[in-house]
């Protein structure tokens, strides 16, 4: 499979990164080629293999039921969630309107 | 009095606790030597204050009689992937410049609790994705090697360049690295040093900036595998603020040192046989057999099939991985902004994103959009985690016959800086080597074997069953013991 330049166009969209006409001329080769490299895998024999998720055995675990169980990653934090955004107003991070 | 730069962590530690030195005088030859090295562009910001400030608690700490940590009084580089309590954290990336966490990472905290100090943060390949330090926004960092004959500029590796390029130069006598596919290792191969990526799950991957979740792993990069014991186990254990931490013990890696392999298996993969490997690493290769075997090991031929397809699903699940974690940087609440006049909420992401990414990183996050999107999912991502499965597969039944495996780190020695950025493929197939095991989450370390006709470092590789840091420490001791590697970069900077 290969990709063209509105195809790039799209993913740069899905992506949301904004890339002028130049900047997609110059993916579309580059991601043609490692899509190239890639598709060797086809060549697996994969039937019956469950694919991978987690490499380590490992089950989640439950923490306490217990608000700020963990106070660092609890609640109450208000400022210094805010202490690095761009904009933040009122306590709360600011963005361009939304609506019309 | 000996020159305190030229000191590992366990002679540091060592001398602080008998008293040879002050944790001050360590803390202040560091600040001193990384003050002079400006030209190497290992770090991103330094903290010469925080290095003092924890040199001054260990000497404290000591006068009082009090019992001290592992790495009491060690200065370390931090690679700036790892979130740090008041000091800027970028991934070296601008989308993130200025960003200054208000917490600890996990791993970094762990270091300070250990008495260790911070000499700055450490460049790196922007959001750890390359492998010569040519992604980052601050600039490229610059080995400490020169090739004999010529003076190029050499790449230290990647990701953790500004982490391989200080301990090799003697301005850090350890630093933390991660390693997603071979972000420890290569550059450690590169610049002559050691250094060890754990059994996934035994750093906590918390405050750590996420590049490729399921594979993301910190580990220590020092001049020795005593080194690295130690600092590794200053670095491990279970945190319940990371879901995918390990619930088990951290072994006394440094105490159960131990050379002597008689009764283990080392296992050489006949696949790692590869076309494009330099003759030079080959013979490396087959010395590091022959110190193994001296040291009381038997050889054994194991097979990984898969290995020619570890890369590429690579470049599939790690990719993948890194456009979900990476859609965090959005211009809302941490970073960069960029509102051109006029624009709504999805522009302004849009204009950020493109401002604040470098190339590699947006090629990166095309691709895992791509290989996720509708349509595309099952014959890329669904078949990348299944050949995952298989070369994890390969990995438990080689360990049915061996101990530990031995091979080369990278296929060649570090190139010059600019003399691989033709297709992205070509830098990508440098850690050929090192991403099987990675894939598989298994333990696996680089430890340097010799230097090449051009004066160049060469590592070789161990990688040991899952939970068995041991395993892979105790063979490259043998490794080290035998090399006699002594070989470092003459300064120039």
């Amino acid at each position: 499979m290969s990709v063209d330049k509105a195809t790039v166009a799209k993913i740069a969209s899905l992506a949301r990164i904004r890339m002028d006409d130049a900047a997609l001329e110059r993916m579309v080769p580059e991601l043609n080629g490692i899509l190239q490299w890639v598709e060797q895998l086809g060549e697996v024999d994969t039937a019956g293999v469950e694919p991978m998720a987690a490499v380590i055995p490992n089950t989640l675990r439950l923490r306490e039921d217990v608000v700020d169980a963990d106070p660092l990653t609890g609640g109450g934090k208000r400022e210094d969630v805010l202490a690095n955004a761009p904009a933040a107003e009122h306590g709360f991070f600011g963005v361009p309107k939304v609506i019309e | 009095m000996t020159d305190l730069t030229s000191l590992g962590v366990k002679d540091i530690r060592d001398g602080v606790a008998k008293g040879d030195f002050t944790a001050r005088e360590v803390a202040t030859s560091f600040n001193a030597a990384v003050a002079e090295a400006a030209h190497l562009n290992a770090f991103i910001v330094t903290t010469p204050d925080h290095a003092l400030a924890a040199a001054d608690k260990v000497d404290a700490a000591r006068a009082a009689g009090e019992a001290l940590g592992r790495m009491a009084g060690v200065p370390i580089g931090m690679k700036d992937l790892f979130a740090t309590n008041g000091v800027q954290t970028t991934a070296a990336s601008h989308i993130l410049e200025g960003f200054t966490p208000r917490y600890e990472s996990t791993v970094s905290q762990k270091l300070w609790d250990a008495g260790a100090g911070m000499l700055g943060k450490l460049n790196l390949d922007q959001f750890a994705m390359g492998s010569s330090n040519e992604t980052s926004f601050f600039g490229n960092v610059t080995s400490p090697w020169k090739k004999a004959g010529s003076n190029a500029a050499m790449s230290p590796g990647g990701s953790s360049g500004g982490s391989s390029a200080a301990v090799a130069a003697r301005i850090a006598p350890a630093a933390t690295g991660t390693d997603t596919g071979g972000s420890i290792r290569q550059p450690a191969a590169f610049t002559g040093i050691c250094g060890i990526k754990p059994t996934y799950g035994r750093c906590s991957r918390w405050g750590i900036v996420a590049f490729a979740s399921s594979l993301d792993q910190a580990g220590p990069m020092a001049r020795s595998v005593e080194d690295c014991a130690i600092m590794l186990g200053a670095m491990a254990g279970f945190d319940p603020k990371d879901a995918t931490s390990l619930q088990m013990d951290v072994p006394d890696w440094e105490a159960a040192l131990n050379s002597d392999l008689r009764g283990k298996k080392v296992g050489i993969p006949r696949e790692y046989r590869m076309e494009g490997t330099d003759q030079a690493i080959l013979e490396s290769w087959e010395q590091g057999k022959a110190w193994l075997r001296d040291a009381g090991a038997e050889i054994v031929d194991v097979s990984l099939p898969h290995t020619k397809y570890a890369l590429p699903a690579y470049y599939i699940v790690a990719p993948a991985e890194a456009s979900s974690n990476l859609a965090r940087y959005d211009g809302v609440r941490y970073g960069l902004r960029d509102l051109p006049e006029g624009v709504g909420l999805q522009d302004m992401y849009a204009a950020t994103r493109a401002a604040g990414f470098g190339d590699e990183v947006k090629r990166r996050i095309l691709i895992g959009t791509y290989v996720l999107s509708a349509g595309f999912y099952d014959a890329y991502y669904t078949q990348a985690q299944k050949v995952r499965a298989l070369v994890a597969r390969d990995f438990a039944l080689a360990f049915e016959q061996c101990d530990v495996i031995l091979a080369p780190t990278t296929p060649t020695a570090s190139f010059p800086l600019g003399s691989m950025n033709e297709d992205p493929l070509t830098m990508y197939l440098n850690d050929v080597f090192a991403v099987p095991a990675s894939l598989a989450g298994l333990p696996a370390m680089s430890v340097p074997a010799t230097i090449n006709a051009d004066g160049l470092p060469l590592g070789l590789q161990l990688v040991g069953k899952p939970f068995d840091e041991q395993g892979v420490l105790n063979a490259g001791l043998a490794i080290q013991q035998r090399a006699g590697f002594t070989a470092k970069p003459e300064k120039w900077w």
